[in-house]
């Protein structure tokens, strides 16, 4: 692993749109059958300008960060190796269809611990007024080679 | 009623047990985007060494916190939550995997309760700190 990645500033992802269907598709399959995913008039009653994403729903953003990082060609991950140790999701409102959410990653540790690499990284996103809306921080383990 | 109100720690406010089989795992792969056949082929996970085909880890957090929406019932909304992975969740191809959740009250103040989840796989826990923040909606 390259310790120099935490310096490094990564250039912010396209623009995502968030789709009234895209949410519905994917509260279905994480099993999340509360109107407010599905139902723009309950989303509406509960204050929402339109059905709200799941609370895991920004992976889906993060996989283009994520992307970002694997391609650094000093990164030194080999995707085979990588186990998700941990992820964290700190919002500062919901995700609702219709949001247009930008992504910035951060590199903001590296750990060597027996032989295993502990990458922590952070995507922030903001929405199209530039407002914070989500943050990811995810952990991956990337396993040495085992003798 | 607010979501706060009479809420006592160690309170157990939802408790479920969730089937996963292969085809939840394909679902979620194609909602996801993750398309790691670890979560689908046997001969893949063979080959790196695993015991089987796994659940994928955003699948077992994804689901994990239903529950508790459930009972915050539009009541409130997840500010903040976190896990981390400790055990695979093996989905046998026939048979499936039984994931079962227990949410328990860990902290509550002015807004916001702090929801602690138990998630069991057999009689292992798979998810270590899993932690829900539910704020209040206005």
């Amino acid at each position: 692993m390259n310790p120099e990645l935490t310096e490094r500033a990564f250039t912010p992802t396209a623009p995502y749109l968030v789709g009234r269907e895209k949410v519905r598709e994917f509260a279905r399959a994480v099993l999340a059958t509360a109107p407010l995913h599905h139902d723009p008039e309950a989303a509406r009653a509960a204050g929402f300008a339109d059905v709200v994403a799941p609370p895991t729903f920004p992976i889906v953003i993060a996989e283009a960060t994520l992307q970002q990082l694997l391609a650094e060609p000093d990164a030194g991950i080999d995707f085979s190796r990588v186990v998700h140790g941990d992820q964290r999701f700190s919002y500062s409102r919901p995700i609702v269809a219709g949001d247009e959410l930008t992504a910035t990653l951060r590199v903001t540790s590296i750990k060597t611990l027996g032989g295993n690499s502990m990458v922590t990284s952070e995507s922030a996103m903001t929405d199209a007024a530039g407002a914070h809306v989500v943050t990811s921080i995810s952990t991956l383990v990337i396993r040495g080679d085992e003798s | 009623m607010s979501l706060l109100d009479g809420l006592e720690i160690g309170q157990i406010v939802a408790e479920r047990t969730v089937h996963l089989t292969r085809d939840s795992l394909v679902r979620y792969a194609g909602a996801s985007g993750d398309f790691n056949p670890i979560h689908y082929r046997d001969d893949v996970a063979a080959q790196v060494g695993l015991p089987g085909v796994l659940a994928h880890g955003m699948l077992t957090m994804g689901v994990a916190v239903q529950p508790v929406i459930d009972w915050a019932d539009a009541r409130g909304w997840v500010s903040d939550y976190q896990v981390r992975f400790t055990r695979p969740v093996v989905v046998d191809p026939a048979l499936g995997a039984d994931l079962t959740i227990t949410a328990k009250v860990a902290a509550v103040d002015d807004d916001a309760a702090r929801i602690d989840l138990t998630v069991t796989y057999g009689d292992q826990t798979v998810l270590g700190k899993a932690q829900v923040r539910v704020t209040t909606l206005a």
